[in-house]
């Protein structure tokens, strides 16, 4: 892939040959391994990968929120500034100004014995020390009611709203100061599916109107089909697959994704009623496969697999994949795979 | 108390009549002194179904929908506040403890998370062995191949490598087929399945389902599936029921019920699910608010304060689960207009 990291007014984040690797009692963990992707303005872009695939770890790191036990390398170009770059004092500036994360569990991430109001003026004060309490508090309340909570519900503990009302405050936190990046990791995972499906609504509603980027990290593959406009499929620490929801969801390209997506259960009566049952368990990182590290479950493995890894490459406009399937190699010996547009 | 006749036969092995479970609201001793009336949670309130021999019966309803208290109340775990579960035309209020224990052989339990299931101090083969020991204690000599058989039926080979591994040793995938074992050596009859595979990675699952599909057949079972989850239930249930605050507002064939479905509810529930398409995204309207407090729930029909629907009757009048088309209940007081 081309290392482009000039400022394109379309892209809000690049991130570059990023690498994480935890320090454990067994060895390193290579926990997300040489990552390269965009994040354009605007867009919801889906992170979908199965446990142990390097999602959450990945959205950690675009925080900068990892243990000083992992090692990170690489790039993270946002808005034409390195992040990696960044001392504590812009860090602290960057999360919540500009990149702000909403967790599984909102109940964690709200401080029990603070009032909901209390929690978005407090930000606003951190944040923006110039701010008087009286239009923090207005604003405050302005926002708290476009995302459909009542307004005298602000003087409410956490503990006193639903799930879904939650989540939607720790959205508000986010939007409070105007960020330009929301990552949700699993944010919808804990609900029942009606609240869900409004939620899904909710995330739609304020990237149109408040122009936010959205990284949904997910291990929920209809999810990804619902709400988002692109795609990355993650698997043991690497992308797998990039591409439109629509393009990778009616013609996937990595065997990973081909088999991934025909095993999903869809609620449809009319689909498949046979769901696809993939060989093997996803590896562990300590002790990953060599080469592709999908090659022992793979049903198209060749002989190259077992010993170089594939470069994730773009094989149509927008849509890259990391497979020696769709790559030429002098090991090679069948041919590549064309992919039309 | 009624007896065990309302569907009974051969091919009923599970009857529950108007079955309600309310769990009193612990207060201080000062409330407790003053006389104040005690509030209950109404996790169960009034619900009646019956599981057919050989068939999987799905429950599926949202958090606080009562359906795995409706689960420990049929396998004796829990003592409903009123109303019959009869187990092959056994009354469970009207045996002895140590005959429900015995009974409890032909029922068996796999639940969500097999890591909290299994003790992480017992072997694989030790942990399966549990109920032979208790159920079969005669038989101590058989015990061991019995074991090793089993290990084998659920898919995990060689036997006698997984037979000696403790459950931290063994990926997530393998130790819900372990809890599938201990389940099954008791050869039990009806198996409670509490959300059995909502903690499996996507590509793990279809083969879990595909294993309690096989062995169902196997040994002639017959299941209660319990889930939130209502596309995999597709995959797996013959019939299903949809709680909504502790109430059953539609039972009848999956297929019906996907369908066709009659109460505003499942209409929603089923409208919620994302589908793996993104040609095929949600149009409709979710309804307004949220699953009411079980401990006050709304007057007449529960679902009435969110229901697009909802008329004055709604309000007053509690609408009864009546059969619309052959084997298909819903209790809405319109439900006619959705056939």
């Amino acid at each position: 892939m081309e290392q482009k990291t000039v400022k394109d007014n379309d892209v809000l984040l690049q991130i570059r040959n990023l690498n994480v690797t935890y320090k454990t009692r067994f060895g390193p963990v290579s926990a997300v391994e040489d990552i390269s992707f965009d994040i354009k303005r605007g867009e919801i872009l889906g992170l979908v990968g199965e446990s142990g695939s390097g999602k959450s770890t990945m959205g950690k790191a675009l925080m900068r929120m990892l243990p000083r036990s992992a090692k990170v390398t690489g790039e993270m170009i946002f808005d034409g500034e390195d992040v990696m770059k960044y001392n504590e004092d812009q860090l602290r500036d960057f999360r919540g100004k500009r990149i702000s994360m909403i967790f599984q569990d909102p109940m964690t991430s709200l401080n029990p014995v603070q009032r909901i109001s209390d929690h978005v003026v407090e930000a606003i004060e951190v944040h923006e020390p110039e701010t008087k309490k009286e239009s923090a508090l207005k604003r405050a309340r302005t926002l708290i009611e476009r995302l459909g909570i009542a307004r005298r519900r602000l003087p409410d503990f956490p503990h006193q709203l639903s799930g879904g009302m939650r989540q939607r405050v720790m959205i508000g936190l986010g939007l409070v100061l105007n960020a330009d990046l929301i990552i949700a990791d699993e944010a919808t995972t804990s609900l029942d599916v009606i609240v869900e499906a409004k939620l899904v609504d909710q995330f739609r509603q304020i990237r149109d109107e408040f122009g936010v980027s959205l990284l949904v990290i997910t291990h929920n593959i209809a999810l990804v089909a619902e709400l988002c406009d692109r795609v990355a499929v993650m698997y043991a620490g690497q992308i797998a697959e990039i591409g439109p929801v629509e393009q990778v969801f009616d013609n996937p390209l990595h065997p990973y994704t081909k088999g991934l997506l025909k095993s999903v259960p869809n609620i449809r009566l009319d689909e498949r009623e046979e769901l696809y049952k993939m060989a093997g368990e996803p590896p562990s990182l300590t002790n990953p496969p060599s080469g592709c590290r999908f090659h022992p479950r793979c049903p198209f493995v060749m002989d190259i697999c077992h010993r170089i890894d594939p470069r994730l490459d773009e094989v149509a406009p927008g849509r890259m994949v990391h497979c020696w399937l769709y790559e030429d190699h002098p090991e090679k010996e069948t041919p590549t795979i064309e992919v039309a547009q | 108390m009624s007896n065990c006749n309302e569907h009974s036969g051969m091919e009923t092995l599970v009857d529950v009549q108007n079955l309600k479970k309310w769990f009193p609201i612990q207060k201080g001793i000062l409330s407790a002194l003053s006389g104040r009336k005690i509030d209950y949670v109404r996790a169960v309130d009034g619900v009646s179904f019956h599981i057919r021999r050989g068939e999987v019966f799905g429950l599926a309803g949202e958090s606080g929908s009562g359906k795995s208290t409706i689960g420990r109340c049929v396998l004796g775990l829990e003592k409903p506040t009123e109303g019959t579960i009869c187990f092959d035309e056994i009354n469970l209020a009207k045996i002895s403890a140590e005959e429900l224990r015995r009974l409890r052989r032909r029922m068996q339990v796999i639940y969500q998370d097999p890591l909290a299931s299994l003790n992480p101090r017992m072997r694989i083969g030790e942990a399966i062995m549990q109920g032979l020991k208790i159920h079969y204690p005669d038989r101590a000599a058989e015990h061991r191949d019995l074991v090793i058989d089993m290990i084998q039926r659920v898919g995990l080979t060689p036997p006698q490598f997984y037979y000696e591994k403790f459950p931290h040793q063994i990926s997530g995938g393998q130790r819900q087929r372990v809890v599938i074992a201990r389940a099954l050596i008791t050869r039990p009859e009806l198996i409670l399945a509490d959300e059995p595979i909502a903690m499996a990675d996507v590509s793990v699952r279809a083969l879990l389902l595909d294993l309690m599909i096989q062995l169902k057949k196997e040994f002639n079972l017959t299941y209660l599936f319990i889930t939130h989850d209502l596309a995999t239930a597709k995959y797996i249930c013959d019939r299903i029921g949809i709680l909504y605050l502790g109430k059953m507002v539609e039972v009848g064939s999956l297929e019906s019920v996907y369908q066709k479905p009659l109460h505003p509810y499942t209409q929603a529930l089923l409208a919620a699910v994302p589908v793996p398409d993104p040609h095929k995204r949600r149009k409709k309207e979710m309804p307004r608010g949220e699953i009411p407090n079980p401990i006050n729930p709304p007057s007449g029909c529960r679902f009435h304060p969110r229901c697009p629907f909802a008329t004055e009757l709604c309000k007053q009048e509690e609408p009864e689960l009546r059969e619309l088309e052959p084997g298909h209940f819903a209790a809405c007081h319109y439900a006619e207009q959705f056939l």
